[in-house]
């Protein structure tokens, strides 16, 4: 019984292995073909019947009929960090506050405001852009990164208020408490003894932050024309009248790499358990 | 000296403290007794600035407390959940306080090292909480307290959520490392009377938000100036018993006793040691509960629902008869107004 069952589990992992593997297979493959390569067609297996060609990478970096992505790729890391920084730092103190302490205005209470937090990322993108383009164009931070990073906070950090509001919720207060009879004032309190039990919580709202900003394209797109260009946008500008497969794929695989790089890093953080032995 | 004066305190529309006035000096221990919901963790949280009191005062030694915030207060407190720092080793969980009140992280730790092996965990220091039973993270959070040295601790059910036998010995433990704590003012909250009875210099007992009595505990237990303070203190529960008194007090079915007192209806609260088996009273089984070597059988008794208290263990089966007699002369009586008479 219990060998069918390893046999039934460990085919299940080689299963779902495979299905998240194969489109990067596929990916990797195909930039490294040409033209030929992707539309001649395999007599059987087509991610290893082909010539490999460099074309694809190649049109990445400056080479005929591709683009540079070399400054969009910055762009991109520039404004993604930024602001996801921003968003963790404001949505954190905001988050602990609403965790923490009772607000009330007018009708609303803390889980009024938390839901107004989040009721932002509720709006589709579209209702936005418009207010957006006027605002950025009268600071005239239009087609820049300062502007796309004030947008980007703006969409960011509900997601890092709502992470963080649960996270805290999660702590217990008598942990705020004990801190506050060994000396510590709230700020204090949050720095020495929340903040570090916060550690996974502010990986996973960093993480869904970087996410977020790295792959938005339609904000990326409105927002900017020809002076600040973000990968995603750029990616796009590849294609032509003649899909260019290969140099797609490429440029797909470099899109992905800072996220996965980025699962690597935070892996360990997310499998600890991090407040065990608070209160019992 | 600590002094708490008409100290009241109301949380989500419920009265918590009701004008609680009493002093607590340095050096003792006084056991705050009362049942769950008397007001004892209402009274430590508002010493230790965690709650707001409406109106009274706190102070100690003249230095007035009551709008301080926790931060500032030089207290100490024990829970009863195990609180400590999942961060932190076990040393630094010790030295935290030292630290955040300035002193030299080196010194911190060897003073968090001393009073961790005081705890007993002299082997313990560098696993984290997480790591460690629910009695020894209570012994970091005792020995966390304990190294800030300071003026006033209060120590709130700490060993509730531990195993019967565990409390026995932490208890005696702790009496032992309070004792070399001279000139501090301990504050400990039970629900136990016969824990009070053993650890407190000073006892006060306490119902629904009030001081119902204060004093030495064996005076307390007694003398109970109360039927509310005698039920606090006995352990099994006090029997209230209602008689009429004329000529002699008259228990119905229970017989008569010749107590000297003034004409009325009046409440004589007998404890259950005074309860023996033999007898010329019938009596139904309805509990039997085997603490120890002790049993405490549960009766009914002429529609009375009494309490019995051996010192032997006894089998005994719910529905079993059982002849019983009570030492009425031993018990104790309460006016109408609750209040105890001489007799």
């Amino acid at each position: 019984m219990r060998t069918l069952y390893l046999a039934f589990k460990y085919s299940a992992i080689l299963l779902w292995s495979a299905f998240v593997i194969f489109p990067f297979l596929w990916a990797l493959t195909t930039s490294f073909k040409t033209a030929n390569g992707v539309t001649g067609g395999a007599t059987w297996i087509p991610w290893v019947q082909y010539e490999p060609s460099i074309v694809g990478w190649q049109s990445l970096f400056g080479g005929a009929g591709g683009i540079n992505v070399m400054q969009p790729f910055a762009n991109s890391l520039i404004v993604t960090l930024t602001a996801s920084a921003i968003s963790i730092a404001l949505g954190t103190l905001a988050a602990y506050a609403l965790s923490r302490f009772s607000f009330k205005f007018l009708w609303m209470r803390n889980s009024d405001i938390t839901f107004f937090f989040i009721s932002q990322r509720i709006m589709p993108p579209i209702v936005l852009s418009i207010p957006f383009f006027l605002m950025l164009r009268t600071l005239g931070l239009l087609d820049s990164l300062p502007g796309l990073i004030l947008v980007y906070v703006a969409l960011l950090m509900p997601i890092a208020v709502w992470v963080m509001v649960d996270f805290f919720n999660g702590i217990p207060r008598g942990l705020d408490e004990m801190a506050w009879m060994d000396g510590c004032d709230p700020v204090t309190t949050f720095r020495r003894v929340i903040l570090p039990n916060a550690v996974p919580g502010l990986v996973v709202a960093g993480m869904f932050c970087l996410i977020f900003g790295w792959n938005d394209f339609f904000f990326a797109f409105t927002l900017t024309f020809t002076q600040t260009q973000l990968l995603p946008v750029a990616i796009v500008s590849l294609n032509s009248s003649v899909t260019p497969w290969w140099a797609l794929s490429a440029a797909a695989l470099v899109s992905i790499a800072p996220l996965v790089v980025l699962a690597f890093v935070v892996e360990r953080f997310l499998s600890k358990g991090g407040l065990a032995g608070a209160v019992r | 000296m600590l002094t708490i004066t008409d100290l009241s305190l109301t949380e989500a529309k419920v009265r918590h403290l009701s004008g609680l006035t009493a002093s607590f000096q340095p050096g003792t221990l006084t056991t705050i007794l009362g049942r769950t919901g008397a007001g004892k963790t209402s009274l430590m949280r508002a010493i230790a600035g965690l709650l707001t009191p409406d109106s009274g005062r706190i102070a100690l030694a003249g230095s007035d407390w009551t709008r301080l915030p926790p931060w500032k207060r030089p207290v100490a407190m024990v829970t009863q959940q195990f609180i400590n720092y999942p961060h932190l080793n076990v040393r630094d969980n010790v030295a935290f306080p030292l630290v955040r009140a300035g002193v030299a992280k080196p010194e911190a730790a060897a003073k968090a090292d001393a009073a961790l092996t005081r705890v007993g965990l002299a082997t313990m220091m560098d696993r984290r909480p997480s790591e460690l039973s629910g009695g020894q993270q209570q012994r970091v959070a005792i020995a966390r307290a304990l190294v800030k040295k300071a003026p006033v601790l209060l120590l709130d059910e700490p060993f509730v959520n531990l195993d019967y036998k565990l409390r026995e010995a932490f208890r005696e433990d702790l009496v032992e490392l309070l004792a070399t704590e001279t000139g501090t003012t301990v504050l400990y909250a039970s629900t136990e009377p016969r824990e009070a009875l053993q650890m407190g210099d000073q006892i006060i007992l306490m119902a629904e938000g009030r001081i119902v009595q204060s004093g030495q505990p064996r005076s307390v237990f007694a003398a109970p100036a109360s039927l509310t303070a005698a039920q606090v203190i006995n352990d099994p529960p006090i029997n209230p018993i209602p008689f009429r008194q004329a000529n002699v007090a008259d228990f119905g079915a229970l017989g008569q006793h010749p107590f000297r007192l003034p004409p009325g209806a009046y409440t004589l609260g007998l404890r259950a040691a005074d309860i023996h088996p033999g007898g010329p009273h019938q009596a139904e089984v309805t509990l039997t509960e085997v603490t120890g070597s002790e049993t405490i059988t549960h009766l009914r008794l002429s529609g009375q629902h009494l309490v019995m208290q051996e010192k032997s263990v006894v089998p005994r089966t719910p529905g079993d008869q059982l002849g019983v007699s009570l030492d009425l002369g031993a018990g104790l009586v309460f006016g109408a107004d609750g209040a105890r008479k001489e007799i």
